[in-house]
């Protein structure tokens, strides 16, 4: 039997960068989170932001620990399995993904050992400091990566000569025209995760009556936090939007399931696009709103699929779904913002069960959100690997085979199933064990960690095993 | 116009500064997953453990940078080395995976800590058997044409590099056992000093046996070598000097100094290496500036990386500050 190299490396990039895609927008929210919760500690030397504090470093090393080992992969792939697209873009990819190790990843690696194992070998402040490093650092890396990756959607600032990327400048490279709403939308996004898991996992706590007022302050938190990323997120979303509208139409048409251009276009609530006839079924659709919102006149011009040949046509059902289910997921976060600040007053949010069920299941929604999105936005894309320039087909590696590539995407998916597994399961557990108590961490921060033979997290940790054991 | 510095030469140089960074650093780490098994206690896997905790994640950045810089600054490497070597660097990334994400399991784990002691150990060794297995291959060679690699899958797989593969694991393993008689003291040094030696005598042994080889594997490398007495020469014997140094130091019970030794025999090998294949880096055929990248590209990076490395040495120098000093048995996780 022959497999197709192709199809199987889309698979597999597809497959490897959005696994890896769940641990940055969930580590780049929570250690803004942290980075708070030190900052907090520092200043007022209340212990419950110490004990909180404690408890999300312990999910996060966990978190960021499967990102870091999944990004190692994603820096190879594009050299594996797309060794002519690496070769001919590297003039611009290679300084930046540079720059993102130099000014990103090591600011993150040596500050993470500081922030993981620091704790009683530094001063407080510098502890806290370091929280505060590992966020920038992440936050950086986020501007180089979707540098790198916008400049792919909508290319800037390069001329192609035999074949090779050469920049003519920097700045427009770097600072290309999709890169800000792109940066900004992902950026609300990493946020609204770190947010809405916070909330998912303080209500579970509450629900269950452990330490109900250490968590209520972080459901207080972040529920202020969704109450103005949610807005924005959307307002940006659209945004977003109408700068792919401008340079990438044919990805807006497949968003809106639009085959033929039209004036007064509706925009399609529900359908099931049908590639292979150029139509929609069973659509659902409000007449002008489509052309009104990216035109701001009922009567603008939303340009068609048809406009290109099949072949230079993304797979529409896909996105035209994803796109739904982001956008879905963004209205149902609304709801729980406008509701968490309909519950302000006598601090319902903490007290309302249906509305602390709902945030609990809310927490692996922006997961999905996220996915969704990138779906949108790379499968989009197609069959353009750099937007107008290069297709996937052009880009993919020369002496790789079907065998090959099936090979590393059944290893990956195996490797991964087994990693995810296996940190679902130690989060789970992070959580059981729940927030230390005052007394462990009042004990910690006197003494000097080395000296002690044992310290108190940890001998919990081995109590807990011989209850385990008993009970 | 043309440039008053050779860029590509001041580039081959940062990269090789990069990799030779990334093998001493990682290399002591991935050495304590090598010598996993054979700890003589759960109390010395703790230790070996957490003497790397704090630091394994800045020390795999280097190789990050290694990938990075090379398509920076030589696409052309990344871009053959990447396909020929496809199935091998499948096993080092998956070998990383496992011992990656074992630091943080392992202090989590109860009934399953025998796992990821596995995890830990079976990764550890996979990928330094797999780099080793690439740096046979770059003495070997690639089949390339026209800037794309054109071989076969397991081209890079032959006897020359399985050896050179064991012999990357025994060069760790002995990075490791030195590093772990720095960082610790009582039973556990004691094991590791009595290691050291042994793991020594398979480093001597498989750098003779590459010295040996090597020449019938590249003609080119051959000549360089035989072509008379050459400063190339200098690299094996001040190896071998550090070899000495490394034995005397063992003697001496300098807690330290094995450690510095041992540093001191890979970079000597390393230069050595270096020399032998100069300036070719993609053999046979490709020369540093064959496989550079634009001008432009090269200078842009270069301006970031000289205000910017400095600082990360720095800092990086101050976190192995912070952890400096022996780690403590039964001393904690975070
Ligand atoms: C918007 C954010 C974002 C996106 C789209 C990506 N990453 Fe990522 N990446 C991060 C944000 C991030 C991070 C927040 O910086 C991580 C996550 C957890 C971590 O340890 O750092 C990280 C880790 C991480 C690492 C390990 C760094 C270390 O050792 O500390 C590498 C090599 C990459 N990534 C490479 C990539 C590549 C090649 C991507 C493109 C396909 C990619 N990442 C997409
Ligand atoms: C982190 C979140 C990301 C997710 C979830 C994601 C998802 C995807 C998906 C689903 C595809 C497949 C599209 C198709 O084959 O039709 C794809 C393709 C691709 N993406 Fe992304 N992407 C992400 C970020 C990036 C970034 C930051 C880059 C580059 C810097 C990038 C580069 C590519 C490339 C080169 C392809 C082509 C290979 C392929 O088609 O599979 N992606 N991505
Ligand atoms: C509800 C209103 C929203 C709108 C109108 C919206 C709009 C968009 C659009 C148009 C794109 C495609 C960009 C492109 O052409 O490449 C996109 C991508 C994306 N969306 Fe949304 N979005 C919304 C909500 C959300 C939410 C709630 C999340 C996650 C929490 C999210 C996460 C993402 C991500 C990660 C991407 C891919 C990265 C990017 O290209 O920015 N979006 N969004």
């Amino acid at each position: 039997m022959e497999f197709d190299p192709l199809l199987l490396s889309r698979i597999q990039f597809a497959f490897v960068v959005s696994f890896h895609a769940i641990f940055p927008v969930f580590t780049i929210g929570l250690a803004a989170f942290i980075a708070l919760l030190e900052g907090l500690s520092f200043k007022t030397g209340d212990p419950k932001w110490g004990r909180l504090s404690r408890f999300w470093v312990q999910v996060f090393a966990v978190v960021f620990g499967m990102g870091v080992v999944s990004g190692i992969v994603m820096a190879f792939q594009f050299g594996t399995n797309w060794s002519i697209f690496s070769y001919s873009a590297a003039n611009f990819l290679g300084p930046v993904l540079s720059y993102e190790v130099v000014t990103a990843f090591f600011l993150e690696a040596a500050f993470l050992g500081v922030l993981l194992f620091g704790r009683g070998k530094v001063p407080q402040g510098v502890h806290f400091f370091s929280a505060v490093m590992v966020a920038v650092g992440t936050m950086i890396s986020s501007f180089w990566i979707l540098s790198a990756n916008s400049w792919m959607h909508t290319p800037a600032g390069v001329e192609f000569r035999d074949g090779l990327v050469f920049v003519t400048s920097w700045s427009e490279a770097i600072f290309n025209p999709s890169l800000w709403p792109r940066f900004f939308h992902m950026g609300i996004a990493s946020f609204l995760t770190g947010a809405f898991v916070v909330c998912g996992v303080s209500a579970w706590f509450i629900l269950r009556n452990r330490d109900r007022d250490v968590h209520r302050k972080a459901l207080s938190m972040s529920l202020w936090l969704i109450l103005f990323a949610v807005p924005a997120q959307i307002y940006v979303g659209h945004s977003h939007g109408l700068n792919t509208f401008e340079h990438q139409p044919m990805k807006v048409a497949a968003m809106e399931g639009a085959w033929e251009t039209k004036t007064n276009a509706p925009l399609v609530l529900f359908a099931i696009p049908d590639q292979a006839n150029q139509r929609n079924r069973f659509e659902v659709a409000v007449p002008g709103l489509a052309s009104w919102l990216l035109t701001k006149d009922v009567d603008g011009e939303v340009p068609g699929l048809n406009e290109v040949p099949r072949e230079l046509q993304p797979p529409v059902a896909i996105v035209f779904f994803a796109f739904r289910i982001m956008v879905g997921i963004g209205l149902l976060m609304l709801f729980f913002a406008v509701t968490g600040l309909v519950l302000r007053r006598k601090q319902a949010y903490a007290s309302t069960p249906w509305f602390l069920v709902g945030l609990k299941w809310m927490a692996i929604t922006p997961f999905i959100a996220v996915l969704a999105g990138w779906f949108v936005t790379e499968v989009g894309r197609a069959p353009w690997l750099i937007y107008g320039v290069m297709t996937h087909s052009e880009g993919l590696t020369p002496s790789l085979t079907g065998g090959m590539a099936l090979f590393t995407l059944v290893g990956y998916i195996v490797v991964y199933a087994f990693v995810f597994s296996a940190g679902v399961y130690y989060l789970l557990r992070v959580m059981q064990k729940g927030v230390p108590s005052e007394a462990e961490v009042a004990k910690e921060s006197s003494h000097q960690r080395p000296k002690r033979p044992l310290s108190a997290a940890d001998a919990d940790w081995e109590e807990e095993q011989t209850d385990g054991g008993k009970a | 116009m043309e440039p008053v510095f050779d860029l590509t030469i001041i580039w081959a140089v940062i990269i090789a500064f990069g990799i030779i960074m990334y093998v001493l650093m990682d290399g002591f780490d991935l050495g304590q997953g090598i010598l996993f098994p054979f700890a003589p206690s759960e109390d010395a896997r703790d230790v070996m453990m957490n003497s790397v905790a704090p630091v394994w994640d800045g020390n795999e950045t280097w190789l990050i940078l290694g990938g990075a810089g090379l398509l920076a600054a030589f696409p052309l490497v990344y871009a053959v080395f990447l396909p020929a070597l496809y199935i091998g660097v499948f096993l080092m990334l998956a070998g990383l995976i496992f011992r990656g994400v074992a630091f943080e399991f392992r202090f989590k784990a109860k009934t399953s800590k025998y796992l990821w002691n596995w995890s830990f150990a079976i990764g550890s060794t996979v990928a330094a058997f797999a780099q080793g297995a690439v740096v046979g291959a770059y003495i070997q060679g690639f089949a390339v044409e026209d800037f794309s690699y054109v071989g076969g899958a397991l081209d890079w797989l032959t006897p020359f590099t399985v050896m050179t593969g064991f012999g990357l694991i025994a060069g760790y393993a002995l990075l490791g056992s030195t590093w772990l008689i720095m960082k610790s003291e009582g039973d556990i040094q004691a094991w590791a000093y009595r290691i050291t030696p042994w793991l020594l005598i398979a480093v001597l042994v498989v750098f003779a046996l590459v010295s040996v080889w090597t020449p019938f594997v590249q003609a080119s490398v051959a000549e360089r070598w035989f072509a008379g007495i050459s400063y190339i020469w200098l690299f094996p014997l001040l190896a071998l000097l550090c070899a000495l140094w490394l034995v005397r130091s063992l003697h001496q019970r300098r807690d330290g100094s094995p450690f510095v030794a041992t540093m001191g025999m890979f970079i000597f090998t390393y230069l050595g290496l270096i020399a032998s294949k100069f300036p070719y880096v993609v053999p046979p055929n490709y020369t540093l500036w064959d496989a550079a990248s634009a001008h432009e590209s090269q200078l842009f990076l270069l301006l970031g990386l000289l205000f910017v490395i400095p600082i990360v040495l720095v800092y990086t120098a101050w976190t192995y500050w912070v952890f400096r000093g022996k780690v403590k048995a039964g001393a904690g996780y975070h």
